[in-house]
């Protein structure tokens, strides 16, 4: 069915890098679930349904690997030997800090306040940074090879990634 | 001359080879049964021609009656004649919010409530059991053949218990299940196929007890879903409600008996349904009290009494459209699923929010049915050639374990694509710990109170270490049918512990051993029984139908003809107290004949009512 011991990227037939083509992977995604799924398997025995599970449910864990940016950029340093996201060494930029910090207060006022309009400019603004980060780690990671910086930046990312989830919620719960 | 059966060109199986599989929408309201006949998706109706089976069972005096008959029944047995059992499926009583507007007689339970009926206490699962039945029966008769298997649906929003809970049933009910389908995913597929659709459809579902919204992208034979949410106690019920209050408000009733309950429902029901199609509606009737209602409800007053109820289904669809990171404006299309979208109101809503108006193509009633039944095609290996799709669902909410100081901590966020299988690892709290209590919950709160309780399970047998050296890989897997299984592991011994799960929710699997025999025990019940039970029940139906007429409209027959109609109904009441089956059916047909001229008279009456309602605004 599939083998287990090929990595993500292994696994759709894609180039192990950051930059990525979303349409190639979900291609590779769709036709591989085609392969596998279970509901493939309804009418055989029961060790093929169980073998189908298996080999699915890894897919999808592989494809949101892949999809997520954050995630996909992870992986690639764990192939390196690298886990980014131990806070080891160094802390954040403080730089990089504060200024999450003033959009946190930012975003609780607004909230308090029922500002929709700013906390859409607010997310609007931490997406925007979201993407100069992928870009960054793109060169970092297929170009210049820089793992340990881009462990910093993954881990801003990460960051970015949360605080953007929290004021998505504030704006979900204000329009509720 | 014998003739020779010929083959579907393309059809990989000749027909007496194919296998009998078919869809089935166990709805809160109505339930149906389809299936692919001639590669065309059908949905099967019953010896009458009714395609619809009403998800109303009626334990009596001397046997169970599923579907219209036990409709007949409801307003005069209400305790034991249960409605919308789907809103009691894997729910405790304290999960009902509602469980007084209930005529049943509850029995709390932990995981999951009971009901005291005339014919023993029975569980949520062995009523639906009895609908799944009556539906296998009617395909089984109609398709000259034992099932080789069935797509059961589900709410999208259901959670584990609530997915167990219609498993068991169906089990209990001799199906064997291929697939828990979601039902939007399923009306999805029938919409999808009919129209060869690409692109991004949410998909509005609005039954008679639960409320859906999946958002959908559809590509080159691939169904994915991007997200789903919804509500799985809000449905077309609960504006049946909000008119059934406000009869009583208007009216000035006093506190009124179950029977009269079940009968301002319907009254209430029938209004909604008038309102669908009329600016106004009638509701007249008389209660067991003597009070008289005489009302009408306005299209307007209806919108203004249950718009926040309209309300509460957007919240939902914003909700899932921003875990799908998509705008109202980024979908193609929305297809419009359950009976009561069939309301102007909810049309407009569902336009205003998308910005365009919605998709009614497809039957509200049966989409979901003919969706299953072409997918139950698919996994009973009856494929043609050239036809096959891929359906990516999700699983709703997310799945957690609950850690130190009652909170959860996610390990499957809510829209996983699934089959899913998530690992994670914990440690012990204290030196030597040699067990570990393992709380599963479903839901998106952070604290464990706030989350419904799926499972419980010990991992034992862990080698006694330092507090914090064990490693313990707790593993949760969620099949297609997005039913949960959870192992335990601790890593450094390699051991894998014994583990008991206790699923919380309640049936055990002795209890459906149990129920299993039991109605295995009944199925050996002669004949002639059965048919004086089917009877009995027949008869039952078209008195208490007369005299409700009577009640109401009794001005509409002269004398002549009422003693006409009291002569036959006495005759049906003395043959009911003989065993002697063939009578009965006789009576009960001269019965039908009497009333049949007053059927008519009934019928012009309501019509002239509704157009006197209508002539201001519509006649011109």
């Amino acid at each position: 069915m599939i083998d287990f011991s090929r990595n993500h990227f292994e696994l759709f037939g894609l180039p192990e890098r950051f930059r990525f083509d979303g349409e190639v992977l979900e291609r590779a995604y769709h036709a591989l679930q085609s392969e596998v799924h279970p509901d493939r398997f309804a009418a055989e025995g029961e060790s093929a349904r169980r073998v189908a599970l298996q080999s699915s449910a890894r897919v999808n864990e592989a494809y949101r690997a892949l999809k997520d940016p954050v995630d996909r950029a992870q992986y690639l340093l764990s192939l390196r030997g690298i886990d980014a996201l131990v806070a080891t060494d160094s802390a954040l930029p403080f730089d990089f800090l504060e200024r999450q910090l003033e959009r946190r207060e930012a975003a609780a006022h607004a909230q308090d306040a029922g500002d929709t309009d700013a906390l859409e400019a607010l997310l609007t603004g931490v997406r925007a940074d979201c993407a100069t980060l992928e870009r960054r780690l793109a060169a970092l990671l297929d170009a210049d090879r820089a793992w340990d910086e881009a462990r910093m930046r993954v881990r801003e990312l990460k960051f970015l990634g949360k605080l953007a989830a929290d004021i998505d919620g504030m704006l979900g719960e204000l329009e509720a | 001359m014998a003739l020779l059966q010929i083959s579907e060109p393309g059809d990989p199986l000749p027909p007496h080879e194919r296998k009998l599989a078919v869809g089935i929408d166990l709805g809160t309201t109505n339930s149906l049964v389809a299936t692919v006949r001639n590669g065309i998706p059908v949905v099967l109706p019953d010896e009458n021609g009714h395609p619809l089976l009403p998800s109303i069972v009626h334990y009596g005096e001397r046997g169970v009656a599923v579907g219209l008959a036990a409709e007949a029944l409801q307003a005069l047995d209400p305790q034991n004649t249960i409605v919308s059992v789907k809103r009691l499926m894997g729910r405790g009583l304290a999960d009902l919010a509602d469980a007084r507007r209930f005529p049943y007689r509850f029995i709390d339970e932990p995981g999951m409530v009971k009901l005291a009926t005339r014919a023993g206490i029975k569980s949520p699962v062995e009523i639906s059991a009895d609908i799944l039945r009556a539906l296998r029966e009617r395909a089984e008769a109609s398709l000259g053949g034992q099932l080789a298997g069935a797509v059961v649906t589900v709410p999208a929003y259901f959670d584990d218990a609530q997915r167990q809970a219609t498993k068991d049933a169906a089990r209990l009910a001799g199906v064997d299940v291929l697939r828990l389908l979601n039902e939007p995913t399923a009306a999805a597929i029938a919409y999808g196929l009919d129209n060869a659709a690409e692109g991004i459809y949410a998909v509005y579902d609005l039954g008679g007890g639960t409320f859906d919204i999946s958002i959908l992208k559809l590509s080159r034979g691939v169904f994915e879903v991007l997200a789903t949410n919804g509500d799985s106690a809000l449905g077309g019920d609960d504006f049946d409600h909000r008119v059934f209050c406000w009869i009583i408000e208007a009216a000035r009733l006093a506190p009124l008996s179950p029977a009269d309950t079940r009968l301002l429902m319907v009254k209430a029901r029938e209004a909604k349904e008038n309102l669908t199609l009329h600016q106004s509606a009638p509701i007249v009737t008389a209660l067991s009290t003597g009070e008289k209602v005489d009302l009408t409800l306005t299209a307007d007053l209806f919108t203004a009494i249950t718009q926040n109820l309209v309300a509460k289904t957007l919240a939902p669809v914003r909700r899932a459209l921003r875990d799908a990171g998509l705008t109202p404006g980024a979908v193609n299309g929305v297809v419009m699923v359950g009976g009561a979208t069939r309301m102007p109101q909810i049309q407009k809503a569902v336009g205003d929010l998308f910005g365009a108006p919605p998709l009614t193509n497809l039957n509200p009633d049966q989409a979901v049915a003919l969706g299953a039944a072409m997918q139950a095609n698919v996994l009973a290996g009856n494929r043609v050639a050239g036809e096959s799709w891929l359906l990516l669902d999700v699983i709703p909410l997310s799945l957690g374990l609950e850690t130190m100081g009652g909170l959860v901590e996610k390990i499957v966020p809510r829209n996983s694509t699934i089959p899913v299988s998530r690992a994670q690892e914990f440690t012990t709290y204290k030196d030597g710990q040699t067990a570990m209590a393992i709380h599963v919950t479903q839901g998106e709160r952070e604290k464990v109170v706030d989350c419904r309780s799926l499972a419980r399970f010990e991992l034992r047998g862990i080698p006694p270490m330092v507090a914090g050296a064990a490693r313990i890989r707790i593993t949760f897997q969620v099949d297609a049918d997005g039913l949960l299984s959870a192992a335990a592991r601790e890593l450094t011994s390699g051991v894998e512990a014994a583990i008991t799960v206790k699923p919380s929710y309640g049936l055990a699997e002795s209890d459906i051993t149990r129920m299993l025999q039991e109605s295995f025990a009944h199925a050996a019940d002669d004949m002639a029984a059965r048919a004086l039970a089917e009877a009995q029940v027949a008869a039952d139906q078209v008195v208490a139908a007369t005299d409700a007429a009577l009640t109401v409209d009794a001005d509409l027959l002269d004398a002549e003809e009422r003693a006409a109609v009291d002569a036959a109904l006495a005759r049906v009441a003395s043959c009911r107290a003989e065993a002697d089956h063939r009578a009965l059916v006789a009576a009960t047909e001269a019965l039908n004949r009497a009333t049949g001229e007053f059927a008519a008279r009934r019928m012009n009456r309501s019509v002239g009512r509704a157009l006197t309602g209508r002539r201001i605004d519509a006649l011109t």
